[in-house]
């Protein structure tokens, strides 16, 4: 049994304006303590894929229209929400991307992760435990995170910390349930470039340490490229390429993901002009019918147009959903 | 910190002598003669002269003005005309009166507008929520002085719960003031009955005092609440495992009280203003009857004693919320 | 669930239209009132203070649908009447206020420096009186009546109108098309008449509509403490006032002219919240 199952996983959004298909047959695993990447552009899917394993996305708008997200074998989508909060935090935790809004401005630093604490552990009837005792916990946490003095910071306020702090803080708010999926949404996407290699190597520091498994999701590749084992590749809520990350970059087989590959900016080879990829991600409430990129696609043909394509395994574990693609 | 303090207790001085230069300036626009009013009105021509030079009417106007500070310094705020009683003593046995009032009609307010706007928030769109905001916009139009009567009419007189007017029953001997406000006073002498008669006396007038100030807060504080609750950091605290009551009533709400806050100072003046209304029906002895009786007779120190009183004190208040911000947002604290 | 949802959907619109729709009738109906009072109220004799002793202090019944007044008249038809001096007096307080206010907070907003500074203290000072004391004060000043009452009610408002088109006068100084048009030459008198102004107009209808209600309301209690209209003027808050001396044996006499008051507040507010959600829609409610 997988870590984590999804299988034909189908979300739509219902807006006042019509439904928008936003996931669409989304088919993913990952075993325990493995690394997988997932890119994409914005608008793409992959931050309410993430958020779908603890069912943040709120519902209604959120409607799940078909498959199951199991976790553990349990099916994440029909857990009641009592059940649901034995999980988040403690068996899968998430972090965000902007630390600056994904902290309470208003609550010191030690409250926010006594709250955490104290949530989960009520969550599986835990009775209650001291407050100095969670206060050392929450303390132990920051300071496994990297952080400098953690007794001063229990008591600071969000706007007192730096942005690597912040997400510092979120990482070590995740880990205080000891899970075994951590979920990292474009968790370096708000922060400046030097401070972003820090908090990679801190989550994949982590992940070793505590064998954890992680799923990355971030629009930029090299991210991916640097912490992940397997990388899946997202285009408007399907996955449309799946592959260990050293394939994928060397070989990359669906038109959309060797569009990506070729519009990184290869710093070795400056001559090397990046290309973007013509035309525009469709409105997702009239998604194009077949294969979702068929309208941006050079190799575009009938079939691609009439009927969905389904991820086939072309290499071991290298798996792509396009009609052209070939062995 | 300490600069922002500072910047704010000048500015309430500034505002403080503002104040008592505006009730100086009305009281001058006035077209009677204020020495024919203080001389009464069966007064001969050097009757009046002599009141004239008695309250210093005949002096230049800016010497008048000092006088005025000076006397108002001191906490002397006149002598009624009709009445001949000093205006600083009845302010200070009726201001607690009023006091009290509005500070049970702000606690219904707050608690009610708080609780029911979190609610209407958590079931935004239910019906509920639909039924919280009808309620929210006619307590804002409904008008305070006929609202009583009905109130009166309905709790008073036809089913005879509580008492139509007044403080404390017509028989009862008020005791002597610890700190003026009955309910208060009542608990400190460990006088069970008398809390009992003045919580009764205070009930009908405070609901109907509280009515605005609750549609108020209930609309503000649901649509900060809605903001609040789909907030990324409440995302990220459900995220975390933080449990669900925790996080609606501490969480969200602790972000939803800064503009709720903003509104609570601005609603203590609209208070202020229908006690006015309000203690005329229920005959209630404070600053705003004592303020209608005396407008109505043309007794004009009266009057300015409590457009001083009752401004500082929306003063104060308004001071006591820009604290309170400090106090709710560590972001203020550090500025 | 979809289904359920969608229904919810359009009766969330549905009932947020029928709030405003509501505002529109109750507005629409007082102002028909007002226009047509004289030509449609049951007993016109009774307009002009006639006297039947053997009618007065009669309950309500098919002739007298709110009972009659202590002087025999019809209730009904006196509150009717009665709405033409209450929108008048609404809509001038009103107008008059952002006559005053609204120029000078542009100017505030506008000038910046030793102006701002000096409209918005003197703003400030007025707001710093809770406003129907003040108005009690000036009107005690002035002497009553209801000429006085409207001057006091009109200069406890401006203020506020000052507050708010100081702050939108500010926000919109700051923006490119005010700047380019500067820097093509515009001269500045032109640069309010024609950029500013018309840019802070949406909030400021809104707070007129609400603030018509608001006067009529304030023009009531005065009438009611006795220091706006004097009886027999058929003024609302003048008639509860006389009507409180008949509580509890006659209690449906001060029914009608406060349901009239209430009506047209509640016209008013919901008018304006429709408003505001179409003209304004980023603003903060209160």
């Amino acid at each position: 049994m997988s870590l984590l199952d999804i299988q034909d996983y189908r979300l739509a959004f219902d807006t006042f304006d019509g439904t928008l298909h936003v996931l669409d047959g989304i088919d993913l695993s990952l075993e325990a303590g493995e690394t997988l990447g997932i890119v994409g552009e914005t608008g793409c899917g992959k931050s309410v894929l993430a958020r779908s394993l603890l069912r943040l996305n709120p519902e209604p708008p959120a409607r799940v229209v078909s498959g199951s997200i199991l976790f553990e074998g349990e099916d994440v989508l029909h857990l009641p929400e009592r059940a649901m909060r034995r999980l988040r935090g403690r068996r899968v935790a998430m972090v965000f991307q902007d630390p600056v809004s994904y902290l309470n401005p208003l609550l010191a630093i030690g409250t926010q992760m006594e709250d955490a604490i104290r949530g989960q552990e009520s969550a599986l009837g835990k009775s209650r435990r001291p407050r100095s005792a969670i206060r050392a916990q929450a303390a132990e946490l920051l300071a496994s995170v990297g952080l400098p003095e953690p007794q001063r910071l229990l008591a600071s306020h969000p706007h007192q910390l730096s942005g690597g702090m912040r997400q510092r803080v979120l990482i070590a708010m995740a880990l205080a349930g000891n899970p075994a999926l951590l979920v990292a949404d474009e968790p370096t996407t708000a922060l400046d470039v030097t401070v972003q290699a820090q908090v990679l190597a801190l989550i994949a520091g982590l992940v070793k340490e505590r064998g954890l498994a992680l799923m990355l999701i971030s629009h930029d590749l090299g991210v991916v490229a640097a912490s992940c084992a397997r990388v899946a590749v997202m285009y408007a809520g399907t996955v449309v390429e799946e592959a260990p990350t050293a394939a994928l970059l060397a070989n990359p087989r669906h038109p959309y993901a060797q569009g990506l590959i070729a519009a990184v900016p290869d710093l070795d080879n400056p001559a090397h002009k990046p290309r973007g990829i013509p035309g525009s991600i469709p409105n997702l409430m009239t998604p194009p019918t077949g294969c979702r990129f068929n309208p941006r696609c050079t190799l575009a043909t009938d079939i691609c147009r009439s009927d969905k394509p389904m991820l086939r395994e072309l290499a071991p574990a290298h798996r792509v959903a396009c009609h052209h693609a070939q062995p | 910190m300490f600069l922002y303090l500072l910047r704010r207790f000048a500015l309430a001085g500034l505002m403080l002598f503002g104040l008592v230069c505006l009730t100086f300036i009305i009281a001058n626009i006035a077209p009677a003669d204020p020495a024919a009013l203080a001389a009464g009105p069966d007064a001969g021509r050097s009757q009046i002269e002599q009141a004239r030079r008695e309250y210093g009417l005949d002096k230049p106007l800016p010497e008048q003005f000092l006088r005025y500070v000076t006397d108002l310094a001191h906490g002397e705020f006149g002598r009624s005309v009709a009445s001949g009683r000093s205006v600083g003593r009845d302010l200070a046995r009726y201001f607690p009166a009023t006091l009290e009032l509005c500070l049970v009609a702000m606690t219904i307010g707050l608690i009610a507008g708080i609780s029911l706007g979190m609610l209407s928030a958590l079931f935004k769109d239910s019906w509920l929520d639909h039924i919280t905001r009808i309620f929210a916009v006619s307590g804002i139009a409904l008008p305070p002085f006929w609202f009583g009567l009905l109130l009166q009419l309905g709790f008073a007189v036809w089913l005879g719960w509580l008492p139509t007017s007044g403080r404390i029953g017509v028989s009862t001997e008020p005791p002597d003031p610890i700190t003026g406000l009955l309910l208060v006073d009542s608990l400190l002498r460990g006088d069970g009955a008398l809390f009992g008669q003045s919580l009764s006396h205070i009930l009908l007038p405070a609901i109907v005092l509280s009515l605005p100030c609750l549609a108020s807060i209930l609309r503000v504080n649901r649509s900060e609440m809605v903001e609040a609750l789909r907030a990324d950091y409440i995302t990220a605290a459900r995220a975390h495992g933080v449990a669900p009551w925790r996080l609606v009533t501490v969480h969200a709400l602790k972000n939803a009280m800064l503009p709720t806050l903003a509104i609570i100072g601005l609603r203590w003046g609209w208070m202020m203003s229908s006690t006015v209304l309000v203690e005329t029906v229920f005959d209630w002895p404070g600053t705003g009857l004592y303020a209608v009786s005396s407008a109505i007779a043309g007794d004009f120190k009266p009057v300015m004693g409590v457009t001083l009183i009752v401004g500082l004190n929306f003063m104060l208040v308004n001071l006591v919320v820009d604290l309170l911000y400090g106090v709710l947002d560590p972001r203020l604290r550090d500025a | 669930m979809a289904a359920s949802r969608g229904l919810r959907l359009a009766a969330w619109h549905l009932s947020r239209s029928f709030a405003s729709m509501l505002g529109l009738v109750l507005v629409t109906a007082i102002v028909l009132l007002a226009l047509l009072g004289p030509w449609i109220v049951p007993y016109p004799d009774d307009v002009a203070g006639s006297v039947s002793l053997i009618n007065k202090l009669k309950p309500p019944s098919a002739a007298h649908w709110f009972g009659t007044d202590e002087v025999g008249n019809d209730i009904l038809t006196r509150v009717i009447i009665g709405a033409r001096l209450s929108l008048l007096v609404g809509i001038g307080i009103t107008f008059a206020a952002a006559a005053i206010g609204v120029p000078l907070g542009i100017l505030a907003g506008t000038a910046g420096g030793a102006v701002r500074e000096t409209i918005m203290r003197v703003t400030d000072l007025f707001l710093s009186v809770p406003g129907l004391v003040l108005a009690i004060a000036l009107v005690a000043a002035l002497g009553p009546g209801i000429v006085n009452a409207m001057i006091a009610l009109v200069l406890v408002w401006w203020p506020g109108y000052v507050r708010l088109a100081e702050s939108k006068a500010l926000s919109i100084r700051e923006e490119p098309f005010i700047e380019a048009a500067r820097v093509a030459g515009a001269p500045s008198l032109r640069i309010l008449w024609r950029h500013v102004l018309p840019n802070s107009l949406s909030p400021i209808i809104v707070k007129m509509s609400m603030d018509i209600g608001q006067a009529i309301l304030a023009v009531a209690s005065l009438g009611f403490i006795g220091l706006g209209a004097k009886p027999p003027t058929p003024e609302w808050g003048a008639m509860i006032s006389i009507a409180r001396g008949y509580l509890p044996d006659w209690w449906w006499y001060a029914i009608c002219p406060g349901a009239f008051i209430y009506a047209s507040v509640l016209g008013f507010n919901l008018l304006g919240d429709g408003l505001r959600d179409i003209l304004d829609p980023r603003s903060n409610r209160g």
